[in-house]
């Protein structure tokens, strides 16, 4: 019994990296309907700013989170100022530039931090385990499980209950006529984009003192987040979430009972013959794009 | 359509030729001795990564193999010729590893190129060396089960990674052992030499696993650990993975105390990059630390850090790369200057003795590897390991330990003895 506790635990906090990766990447396609392929790379920031913030200035975990979702959130709207904004409505462009933008990102840092694996420090607090229902685990991935369940919160809250949200779900429904009605769609469209980033930042900046900071690591993120989504049904912040539970449990479980190579390859089966049943998703809402 | 189908044909007949041309390697030989018997200076190759996914370790590689030519051009060069390095960087790709390897061979004659830090480089580069009849070599820690005449092996194979290794960990800790790799040849290697150790001194296996180059995410990991509970956690993972299984493996609340994990591949490298605190308690067996206590290694250290800064790291890998120059330098020495070829710099080299950093080291005479002096170090917060035992006489190579009646000849041939 106790080792099934500790595989839900475990896949619990599997699926709550996932979420964390792949929730501005949701915000990001469901919203501006950009594929974003450097969604990885700014997951790699974020690692690097924590990275950066305490070798230079000795700062410690807490406050480089919110810095790095400022940081490279800063970044995606400069993004998408530069370069999205010039091609919405082009979605094979947008690929090839954005995946492009991952290169460039990914070699800069390569060629001005280094390209060995950095060190960052995981708080003296949460390094032990702690004792939940009688199993022991890791208070670092208990933490990691609420700040996703508190930015999923923000996330929902931001969306659903605030005046820029309702423009914001608008703008998904119908941009000419979101516009008709005096919505600025630019400026919703950078915002938007800049939350996804920043998003992506906080999530890198998260799983640093848990996994290897290179200036290639976003590769494999970039990978499990559009599984992510996919699953999960484009715009449905729903089916992101539920997308990130049966994945992080079901890669967990199967990890578990065979090990982790047959396990990434019978998730990825599985969501092949998923998206061959089901394009849309899970969790499809019905819109119009515009 | 015609003009297609003319092209296919000139690319053919190019082809031909060029196949044509590369039969006889006697030729290309032939040059090679005289430009060695003409030119004062001993031209060698130097082909280490300094770019893409291997170039942090193999750049120190480049730096350890750079400081050693310097240091014996410095004290004289060889009978008085300077040895001329000429680097290449191969960027962490094995195709683009035997182009320059042909480029260093074919095009610069050099007599000797030291390289390679994976084992997928150095079978890319094989066939070049083995057609031109040239010397590879080659530094690193491998899986062993390769003879080839053409490499001279100076980094440890399993037997002497485990011979003292596996008991040490058996009488210590205990005989549950849970065998933790990358998915790829060379855990799959050292995991057959301990399961023969195992089987031998009444050890048992609870588990064997192998996750993909690169993995992160080690939860179902660590709770196989848990639910197996093995007094030694025996991991040949690699690269960043050493990193991440580390740190969630504390994260997690297991203790090195009860449950240490064994490992042959971490070293001061990757010591350094998940944080001391998370190393501390866990063994790495191998020849070399960087805190070994011997005149040769403070000697190696101090003039590292002069030449590449204060906090350079030397590991188990730049110390073969850096002594494995003197090994040539001194089979070189041996021969007169007029042949000066790569088959008599292999035979030069066979018996060759060195004071390494490590200890006294000898190529061995049959399967051209290396006799090397394994020790058992404990990771320490500090980010150095405590040497905990060592070997009291050298260990012989042998490349072919976990398959009995096979063994590697002066021929580069595997032999079977029935």
């Amino acid at each position: 019994m106790i080792d099934v506790f500790n595989q839900i635990f475990s896949g619990l906090s599997i699926a709550s990296i996932l979420l964390l990766i792949s929730l501005g990447l949701a915000i990001i396609y469901g919203t501006v309907g950009v594929i974003n392929l450097a969604h990885g790379e700014f997951v790699m920031l974020g690692a690097y700013a924590v990275w950066f913030l305490e070798s230079q200035f000795g700062l410690g975990l807490y406050p480089c989170l919110v810095l790095s979702f400022f940081i490279v959130g800063a970044l995606g709207w400069l993004v998408e100022r530069l370069v999205i904004r010039r091609l919405y409505g082009r979605v094979l462009d947008t690929i090839l530039a954005t995946w492009g933008l991952g290169v460039i990102l990914q070699q800069a840092v390569r060629l001005s931090a280094g390209a060995e694996l950095r060190y960052v420090k995981m708080p003296e607090k949460l390094s032990q385990a702690v004792s939940v229902f009688g199993i022991d685990v890791s208070s670092y991935r208990l933490f990691v499980l609420g700040i996703a369940i508190l930015l999923l919160a923000v996330t929902y809250l931001l969306i659903f209950r605030t005046a820029f949200g309702m423009r914001l779900r608008g703008v998904v429904q119908n941009p000419e006529i979101a516009r008709c009605f005096g919505v600025n769609t630019s400026q919703i469209y950078a915002l938007t984009f800049a939350y996804g980033a920043g998003l992506a930042g906080v999530a890198g900046a998260l799983v640093s003192p848990l996994k290897s900071v290179s200036p290639d690591m976003g590769t494999g993120y970039v990978v499990d987040a559009f599984m992510v989504v996919v699953v999960g049904g484009v715009q449905s912040l729903l089916g992101t979430v539920a997308s990130a539970g049966i994945l992080g449990e079901l890669s967990g479980g199967l990890a578990y009972l065979s090990n982790d190579t047959i396990a990434k390859a019978l998730v990825f089966l599985g969501v092949v013959v998923l998206i061959r049943f089901r394009p849309q998703g899970l969790f499809a809402l019905r819109v119009r794009r515009g | 359509m015609g003009n297609i189908t003319r092209r296919h044909l000139l690319q053919g007949a190019a082809g031909a030729a060029g196949a044509v041309a590369a039969g006889f390697p006697h030729i290309w030989i032939k040059n090679a001795d005289l430009a060695q018997a003409a030119g004062g200076n001993i031209k060698v190759g130097v082909l280490y990564s300094l770019t893409g996914t291997t170039a942090i370790i193999e750049t120190s590689l480049n730096q350890a193999t750079m400081m050693a030519i310097e240091e014996i051009n410095a004290a004289g060069g060889v009978n008085g010729r300077k040895l001329v390095p000429v680097v290449e960087d191969p960027a962490s790709d094995p195709a683009t590893f035997a182009e320059k390897a042909r480029k260093l061979v074919i095009g610069e004659k050099c007599v000797s190129v030291f390289g390679s830090y994976t084992s997928a480089s150095r079978k890319a580069v094989l066939p070049v060396f083995e057609r031109y009849h040239n010397l590879y070599w080659y530094p690193t820690l491998y899986e062993g089960r390769e003879c080839s005449k053409n490499v001279i092996y100076t980094g440890a194979v399993p037997n002497q990674q485990q011979r003292d290794f596996v008991p040490w960990l058996l009488k210590t800790f205990g005989k549950k052992f849970y065998l933790i790799g990358s998915n790829y040849i060379y855990p799959k290697e050292e995991n057959n030499v301990c399961k023969i150790l195992l089987k031998k001194y009444g050890g048992e296996v609870v588990g064997e696993e192998y996750v993909p180059l690169g993995h992160s995410e080690f939860s179902s990991v660590i709770e196989k650990f848990k639910s197996t509970g093995p007094n030694v956690i025996f991991s040949t993972v690699v690269g960043d993975s050493v990193v991440a299984l580390h740190r969630q493996y504390k994260a997690a609340g297991l203790d090195p105390a009860k449950m240490p994990m064994a490992s042959l591949t971490t070293s001061e490298e990757e010591v350094r990059a998940m944080g001391g605190e998370f190393a501390a308690g866990h063994f790495t067996s191998a020849p070399y630390f960087m805190s070994y206590d011997s005149p040769e290694n403070t000697k190696f250290v101090a003039a590292f850090r002069k030449k590449y800064g204060k906090d350079a790291v030397t590991n188990f890998v730049s110390e073969p790369a850096y002594f494995q120059v003197y090994l040539f330098a001194q089979a070189a020495a041996k021969l007169a200057g007029s042949d000066l070829t790569p088959p008599t710099i292999r035979k030069a080299a066979w018996g060759q003795e060195f004071k390494a950093p490590e200890g006294l080291v000898k190529i061995d005479g049959e399967n051209s590897h290396t006799y090397l002096w394994p020790k058992i170090g404990e990771a320490q917060t500090s980010g150095q390991f405590k040497i905990i035992q060592q070997s009291s006489e050298w260990v012989k190579p042998d490349p072919y330990w976990a398959y009995p009646g096979q063994v590697c000849t002066p021929d580069g041939m595997v032999e079977r003895k029935s």
